[in-house]
């Protein structure tokens, strides 16, 4: 480390050497020098020019691309080049049908439209980089010697920065120093991943024991690291000192730009990205694309659409050339030739006309259909932002919805794919019982104050969300505990529970519950017993070893809780929530100290200044120095410092220094004072549960620094464990590690935790010789048991192991695991097989059960969401126990099914299997042979499928028959899958089933799944934001779900699709009236509609109303949808937009044009009108023709909607006033000089105004009246339901629920019986009935007519009468 | 979405005292407002379509409409309309002759006069029509082929007339007044009307041919240039079309107050039909102050100045006598449309009651299928 100030000239030269000489490497690696070292930071010199500097610009355009660019990027969308196509085509003047001009002012519209739009929003881009820009931070001034205020965008790669607490990193910053003795920073990376936890960063090591400020002067090391890449988590590089030594650089020295600096006064660090290289800036990417699958259809009535035009185009044409064919060679007068002059031959003719056609019929394509889709879209998003209801008071959040465009896919959905864990619980984790060394401790008291409070909760709900509490950051981190430590080991309940009460006061109870344990007495019992005894041992200088070794189990049980994690110790009062001992406690220490080195005679190696910066870390070892920061996380010092000090540690040393100082009998006051204030803070919850359990048996964690562990043992005191490595949790390994020095025994322990069935299988086989041996073989089988019991209360196990390593056998896997760290290609791989190599021979010592309690609602959800047809699969990474015992609680599995499991080893015994379950389960009704055979069997089955067995399924040869299985279960769960295989079995069933697919997950295991579902929803729960950041929709509860698919997802659907039917309605109707105008035009391309109107119709006249029923409609009210979740079935199937209705729209669109069209014909028919006088009142008859359509198919009108439609006409009639009172001269070729006002003189005109819309609309108002009387749909039942009177409607929805619930207790049969009873205990059990319920064996219909049947009065008394 | 969330000044306030919840009270929450348009709750009617709810609606249009029906019908049926056709297509035709060899180059006009009785006197204002069958007037090349410009008096577009004229625009190289199809084809048969009384004497009826056209037209839409100053000097360097005989500016020699762009028939012809069978009003018959009917039962001949041919596309040249109500001519349609669909509506309105009794309540065993 060498920083003696040298000649900047050497050192410049001597770098610039370096650079040449890695001029290879340029490319795959960056090199940062300091800028202090040159005069100039943006000098010719500096070898930081090339990179980025700070200042960001996310805006996509400048002043002077606008234009261009924005015109390219809209020119992507197909629709936009047609247009503009047509209005060029009209600058043709053989084929031209409208004044050039005018022709363009659709598209032009459409397109500033969009253009303003993407404007405002590069603007408002534009201003909060110029605000992020413009933020200050401290920057160090060569010139001034000290660091100076700056804009984050005046900051450039290689400068120093000073950073101070709860300050915003505003670059990626190399850590170089902190304020903080152990040379860490905290941040808060929640604006990155969402995660809330605080997470340490590590100076770099070489810069690790400055004891004083750092000083940026004396900096003059190289810095090489990778090329700005997005991986968030990872960073690899090396520093190069002047010396020539190299450092490695890892992630934990890096702090990344948006992430806050949190309990450290100060850092200072080197800039490594800046701006656009920043890893935060890379990771940005823009909202994700999708296309719903409305549209997707929409498309293909586009299509359809285009060929329909191509038809009336190639109709007009073929009639144009036949009309001119007849007059021969006698031109007629008013067959004017063409500009030039020429005689036009019928052919050429046909063909210029065929062009000229589709310019006149362009509207066929709907213009504006895009962009009101859009903007209806864009509303649908306000609204469901907007939803009270699917606001979550504790967390202060609402639904997100990340992706704009496909909100009405959620009204259509089939497959809901869910993740347990966090999404269907609450991830909240509590402990509930454990088992150590095979003797299991049920904490009992704990379960029933769990219970009481569960029922509190309840109560206290409603007041709490009317009160409205105060919202909550995040109930892991946030909420210290305020119950005195010393209360646990009394367990009275009845004392706890109004504590809490008074506490609860700002803090909802529930949270509270979870930290709290009331401890299982035995245990407790043998825990201080143990603990006890130990401390006897200690005292009088006997080896633990001799503990009985159920005891020991129990310390190191307890032991591993507390320290096998990556719990991050903090005290929330304090601005440095390092938890230390200060003041009075410090004295306190010190004085024992001396007391205890007296007793003891030891000499203290301890120099003096490391005696000050960390008090408690007396007990360690004088090694300590050189083995700082050995490990953390996965890091290990360089090499030779470790094996030196591993040669060091051969040395024998005395017990007695492993011992802490502290008597026991301090432990009572002083200390619990300090733990109140203590707070946990996990990157997953269950491990903030298992160090809050070992607190209640007072084994707490104090404190966690990267190299050290400070657990305080009763009677013992604290102890601090050095912790050598940490091997971190992965999913593929399901377990993690840490491999500590024990003080008391001074041996090398490996402490593992894990899923249950990969640390079962790691245990060391027992010796089955011996007596220790059969005892510690019925240890593992009694705790199998248990873990099977726990499992099947649905709870989630653990198992604890531990290893000791003989000081050989670690010395062997350090020198590998050295080798792995140090490994430049693959360093993960290694370092997986080298945690693989350690975790063997495990030593079981116990295994914990911790609840996740349902999240609120969750049951009724499932049960209403399945109600509404979907089917609900659930994949979990938990085991199958505890899967399957949620999945009974949230009444994904009932009782009365029959559970297929499947769990095969085997290709070929799965297919065997799983064909032969389906089999047997269904033969009693069905022939055995067929395979039609499973869908009779829906309702009866559920399936449980283990990740091994799925994998065998998800093989090409299987899958077809896994689905057919699945698809006969009525629910299944996945569990032990990968979060690779979840999203396998998603894309299985949508590619395969072609169905639509909802997954819904919290966690960075369901980002693959949510990302290849049609809608990935993320519950932005306790597991960071990984999931939300990948999703489509954000939710704060799963339960929000019901709200969102039956309520938003049906509106936004039979909303959009209604608006998109619509508008091909309206487009046809109107185009097709100048289609037949073609026939009395002699097919010239004439039209009666002025071109004004022509154009302005679909933009201006008849735009808001659509615009307005398409936002605002509800065709069955909120309640009613969720109350009577069959009515989804209806987006399900797509029915309110089936490809026949596109076609029967036309039809209507075509009659209603005829009639249009025909009754103005006829009316002026052989008069003296001329073509703008007869063209303009068909033009107003459309308008209001459509206008009354679109009454007809509203099913709310609320004032906005008698306004738009008010607004339309009154536009329509203004427009048309000034336009044909402004210019005489104008307009050509229609001038319209006061025609209108001639027009409204008219009696006619009014006379043709009242007729002819209601002629148009004849027919389907009468349909609509038919329909809704004699073959109403689900959702009209829905709505006439809506109409009801309050109590006969609860009386009908509660006769619903009865039956919902007959079916799910009975079969299908008895229920249609009982309908039937019902029906004839009314006295109305007509044959009707009988034969719907007959067709339909679903009993939704029955359900109808019964609803018929309640309605009629006479009966409506009867009803309710029988059913109270 | 990183530029939008860091906040730092806001962020410091209640983070940096992580656990203390007083500090929650002040970050505003983002709960979402209770307001019945935000939460889509606001109030609403909602009609549902039934047949018990839409019954009264088609009583009620079957009601209105059927008077209505009668009352147009009636009134269109007291227009007396006579209407003539004297193409001339048939050999025994009065026109024949003219028809068959009259073509535009002609440069004598033919004559010919077609004998016809009224059966009914014609009481009050009778308009005076030439219908034409059969004649695209609405052809789009044909409608965009004048220059409104030039019409309204502007000089510059008389001399310069717009491309939409094409291949009218321009004669002997120089530009015609008016230009265009349009005008190339001006209707320019000359109808004269004589009453035959009694004791055989031919008396002429006065046809009074202002006020046939808009008057927005004559006054506002056509101007002659320069005024109505000396119309030949204005005309001065522009060409007559090809078809017309006559420069525009003695389209009317009897008088000049009708001359040049603001002639009435002129005008009338430029406002082009709808239809390809249209009528367009040539004269109006005053009513005679006294009592007598303005064209009394009785015989009366057609002078026909036979200038236009439509032979050659198979058009039709008519002449028709209407009397006029309050709503336009003769036409029955729209009173018997009137009928028609309000005896509809009833109809429809009697299946739907039929629907609701059977449907809407119970008795209903008798239809079901087994």
């Amino acid at each position: 480390m060498a920083r003696e100030s040298e000649d900047p000239a050497m050192t410049k030269a001597s770098k610039v050497k370096r650079q040449r000489k890695k001029k290879p490497k340029e490319n795959k690696t960056r090199t940062v020098h300091a800028n202090i070292l040159y005069d100039n930071a943006k000098g010719e010199e500096n070898p930081n020019r090339h990179y980025a500097n700070n200042e960001i610009k996310t805006t996509k355009y400048t002043l002077l691309s606008f234009l261009p660019k924005n015109l390219f990027e809209q020119f992507h969308r197909f629709a936009n080049v047609y247009f503009v196509f047509i209005a060029l085509l009209n600058f043709v003047p053989v084929v031209n049908a409208f004044q050039p001009e005018l022709a363009l002012a659709p598209v032009v519209f459409i397109l500033s439209v969009t253009a303003i739009k993407d404007l405002w929003e590069d603007y408002r881009r534009h201003r909060s980089d110029q605000e992020i820009n413009h933020m200050d931070c401290l920057v160090y001034s060569r010139a001034e010697r000290r660091y100076v205020e700056k804009y984050w965008k005046e900051l450039r790669v290689g400068d120093f920065i000073r950073l101070r607490c709860n300050e915003i990193l505003p670059a990626d910053v190399l850590l170089l120093s902190s304020s903080d003795p152990d040379r860490l920073c905290h941040i808060e990376t929640a604006t990155l991943d969402g995660e809330t936890n605080l997470k340490q960063r590590q100076v770099v090591r070489s810069f690790y024991d400055l004891d004083c400020d750092f000083n940026p002067l004396k900096y003059n090391s190289i810095i090489e690291c990778e090329k700005p890449n997005n991986d968030l988590n990872r960073f690899r590089g090396y520093i190069i000192h002047r010396s020539g030594r190299r450092d490695a650089l890892y992630k934990e020295n890096l702090l990344l730009r948006g992430c806050t600096i949190r309990n450290t006064e100060e850092a200072v660090g080197i800039v490594i990205y800046a701006g656009h290289e920043t890893k935060a800036m890379l990771n940005n990417n823009g909202p994700r694309y999708k296309r719903s699958k409305l549209e997707r259809q929409m498309n293909v009535d586009v299509f359809w659409c285009v060929i329909i035009l191509l038809v009336m185009c190639l109709f007009a044409a073929v009639g144009h050339g036949l009309w001119m064919f007849q007059y021969g060679d006698k031109r007629p007068v008013f067959d004017v030739l063409s500009p030039e002059g020429t005689d036009l031959s019928p052919i050429m003719s046909a063909i210029y006309l065929f062009l000229t056609m589709i310019i006149v019929f362009q509207v066929l394509i709907p213009i504006s259909l895009f962009v009101s889709i859009e903007i209806v879209k864009i509303c649908q998003v306000y609204f469901i932002h907007q939803d009270m209801e699917l606001y979550d008071e504790e967390t202060d959040s609402h639904l997100q919805c990340r992706a704009l465009n496909i909100t009405e896919d959620l009204g259509q959905m089939q497959y809901i794919f869910s993740d347990k864990t966090g999404t269907l619980t609450e991830n909240k984790m509590v402990f509930r019982r454990c088992t150590v060394a095979g003797v299991e401790y049920s904490h009992d008291a704990n379960a029933r104050r769990l219970a009481m409070y569960q029922e509190m909760d309840s109560e206290e709900e409603e007041c709490t969300s009317h009160g409205g509490t105060l919202p909550r950051r995040d109930s892991v981190t946030t909420h210290g505990l305020q119950q005195p430590h010393g209360q646990c080991s009394s367990p009275p309940t009845s004392v706890l529970i109004p504590l809490c009460c008074v506490l609860s006061t700002d803090n909802p109870s529930s949270v509270l519950q979870e930290k709290d344990i009331t401890p299982d007495p035995q245990l407790l019992d043998k825990v201080n017993d143990c603990s006890s005894q130990m401390d006897f041992m200690r005292f009088h200088s006997q080896p633990t070893s001799q503990l009985p070794s159920d005891l020991a189990d129990i310390i190191d049980f307890f032991i591993a809780l507390t320290i096998c994690n990556t719990v991050v110790v903090s005290s929330p009062n304090q601005p440095r929530q390092k938890p230390r001992t200060q003041g009075p406690l410090l004295w306190c220490n010190l004085f024992m100290f001396f007391l205890f080195c007296t007793t003891w005679g030891v000499v203290s190696i301890f120099s003096r200044k490391e005696f000050n910066f960390s008090p408690v870390h007396l007990a360690t070892f004088p090694t300590k120095t050189a083995s700082k920061g050995c490990s953390s996380l996965l890091s290990s010092p360089s090499a030779e410092s470790t094996l030196t000090k591993l040669d060091e540690e051969q040395t024998p040393r005395g017990l007695e220094h492993a011992f802490s100082p502290v008597p026991p009998c301090y432990d009572g006051k002083g200390w619990n004072l300090e733990e109140g204030e203590l707070r946990y803070e996990a990157e997953s919850p269950d491990e903030a549960a298992l160090v809050y359990a070992a607190r209640a048996y007072k084994c707490s964690l104090v404190g966690r620094l990267p190299d050290q562990v400070t657990v305080e043992l009763p009677h013992l005191g604290k102890l601090s464990f050095e912790l050598l490595h940490t091997l971190g949790f992965d999913s593929t390994r399901k377990r993690m590690s840490v491999v500590v020095r024990h003080p008391l025994t001074d041996q090398i322990t490996v402490y593992t935790k894990g899923a249950d069935s990969v640390i079962m299988d790691l245990i060391r086989p027992p010796d089955t010789g011996s007596s220790k041996g059969k005892r510690q073989k019925k240890i593992v089988n009694r705790t199998q048991n248990y873990l099977n019991l726990y499992a099947a209360d649905g709870l989630r196990t653990l198992c604890i192991a531990k290893k000791i390593l003989s000081k050989e056998q670690y010395a062997c896997w350090l020198q590998r695991h050295l080798e792995a760290e140090t490994a430049i290609q693959g360093r993960e791989e290694l370092l997986f097989e080298s945690a693989l190599r350690l975790e063997t021979n495990l030593h079981l010592l116990g295994a914990t059960g911790i609840e996740d309690r349902l999240q609120d609602g969750v049951p009724e959800t499932i049960a209403s969401l399945r109600k509404a047809g979907l089917q609900i699969w659930v994949l979990t990474g938990d085991k199958q126990e505890t899967a399957v015992n949620i999945a009974y609680a949230c009444k994904l599995l009932d009782p009365e099914e029959e559970i297929l499991t499947l769990n095969a080893d085997s290709q070929v015994s799965i297919g065997r299997d799983s064909t032969e379950q389906i089999y047997s389960s269904s033969s009693p009704s069905s022939h055995s042979s067929s395979h039609t055979a499973a869908p009779f069997t829906v309702h009866r089955l559920g399936l449980v499928i283990d990740g091994r067995t799925l994998a065998y399924a998800l093989d090409k040869s299987l899958e077809d028959k896994f689905l057919a299985v699945a698809r006969s279960c009525r629910s299944v769960l996945c569990c032990r899958s990968t979060p690779l295989q979840k999203s396998m079995v998603v894309k299985l069933v949508r590619n395969k089933l072609k169905v639509m697919t909802l997954a819904i997950g919290d966690g960075a295991n369901d980002v693959s799944m949510i990302q290849v579902a049609d809608v990935g929803v993320g519950i932005s729960g306790q597991e960071g934001m990984q999931a939300v950041m990948a999703s489509d929709f954000a939710l704060p509860r799963f339960r929000y779900l019901q709200k969102l698919l039956l309520v938003h997802g049906h509106w936004c659907y039979s909303r959009l699709a209604n608006m998109i039917l619509y508008f091909f309605y309206k487009n046809a109707m109107f185009v097709a009236l100048i289609f037949w105008y073609q026939f009395y035009c002699g097919f010239s391309g004439s039209a009666m509609i002025d071109q004004w109107y022509l154009i302005f119709f679909n933009l201006m006249f008849s735009a808001f109303p659509q615009l307005i029923t398409g936002t605002l409609d509800k065709d069955v009210s909120a309640e009613t949808l969720q109350q009577l979740p069959q009515l989804y079935v209806n987006g399900q199937n797509s029915e309110e937009y089936k490809p026949y209705m596109f076609w029967m729209n036309m039809i209507d669109a075509f009659y209603q044009s005829l009639v249009c069209f025909f009754i103005p014909y006829f009316a002026y028919a052989d008069s003296d009108v001329d073509l703008f006088t007869w063209g303009t009142p068909i033009t107003t008859l459309a308008l209001f023709t459509i206008l009354v359509h679109l009454g007809i198919e509203t099913k709310t009108w609320t004032w906005m909607n008698w306004l738009s439609i008010a607004f339309s006409i009154a536009l329509f009639f203004t427009v048309a006033l000034c336009y044909n009172a402004s210019c005489p001269t104008c307009y050509t070729p229609s001038n319209p000089y006061w025609t209108m006002q001639r027009l409204l003189q008219d009696p006619l005109f009014y006379l043709l105004c009242v007729i002819t819309p209601l002629v148009a609309l004849l027919p389907r108002y009468f349909y609509r009246a038919c329909q809704g009387t004699l073959f109403p749909s689900p959702v009209q039942v829905g709505r006439q339901l809506d109409k009801l009177p309050a109590e006969t409607r609860r009386n009908i929805l509660s006769l619903s629920r009865v039956k919902m619930h007959l079916i799910e207790t009975f079969h299908c049969w008895p229920i249609r019986e009982l309908v039937l009873v019902l029906c004839s205990s009314f006295s109305c059990a007509c044959k009707r009935i009988k034969t719907w319920i007959r067709r339909h064996c679903g009993l939704e219909s029955a359900l109808i007519f019964l609803r018929r049947f309640l309605c009629s009065k006479a009966q409506q008394k009867h009803v309710s009468v029988s059913l109270n | 979405m990183m530029a939008s969330s860091y906040n730092a000044k806001e962020e410091d306030g209640h983070h940096s005292g992580a656990s203390s919840h007083g500090g929650a009270g002040a970050v505003k929450s983002k709960k979402p407002d209770n307001t019945a348009f935000k939460q889509q709750r606001l109030p609403a009617w909602q009609p549902i379509l039934t047949a018990g709810t839409v019954l009264p609606a088609f009583f009620v249009i079957g009601l209105i409409f059927i008077p209505i029906g009668i009352g147009l019908f009636v009134s269109s049926n007291n227009i007396k309309e006579f209407e003539i056709d004297y193409t001339g297509v048939g050999e025994s035709s009065p026109c024949h002759s003219c028809a068959k060899n009259f073509s535009w180059n002609s440069t004598t006009p033919c004559l010919c006069s077609v004998d016809f009785t009224l059966e009914q006197p014609f009481e009050s204002n009778v308009f005076m029509y030439y219908g034409l069958s059969n004649f695209y007037q609405n052809h789009r090349r044909y409608v965009k082929s004048r220059d409104d410009s030039q019409l309204n008096g502007d000089r510059s577009a008389l001399t310069s007339p717009s491309k939409e004229c094409e291949p009218y625009r321009t004669s002997e190289g120089l530009p015609i007044a008016p230009c265009g199809a349009i005008a190339n084809s001006l209707f320019n048969d000359t109808l004269e009307l004589y009453h035959i009384d009694a004791n055989g004497t031919s008396n002429s009826i006065p046809l009074v041919k202002k006020g046939i056209a808009w008057w927005t037209d004559k006054h506002v839409k056509f101007r002659n240039p320069g005024g109505n100053g000396n119309l030949t000097v204005a005309f001065q360097g522009t060409n007559k079309p090809v078809n017309w005989r006559r420069p525009v500016y003695e389209l009317d020699p009897s008088d000049s107050e009708n001359n040049g762009f603001i002639n009435e028939d002129f005008i009338v012809w430029m406002r082009t039909a709808a239809l390809p069978t249209f009528r367009k009003l040539y004269r109006i018959i005053q009513k005679k102050p006294s009592s007598t009917p303005t064209l009394p039962s009785g015989k009366y001949v057609l002078n026909i100045t036979y200038n236009y041919p439509v032979l050659s596309f198979d058009g039709r040249k008519r002449m028709i006598l209407s009397t006029i109500s309050w709503m336009g001519g003769k036409n029955p349609f729209l009173g018997i449309a009137y009928i028609t669909v309000g005896s509809i509506c009833f109809f429809l309105g009697v299946v739907l009651l039929i629907i609701h009794h059977k449907y809407d309540t119970r008795n209903n065993s008798a239809d079901i299928p087994n």
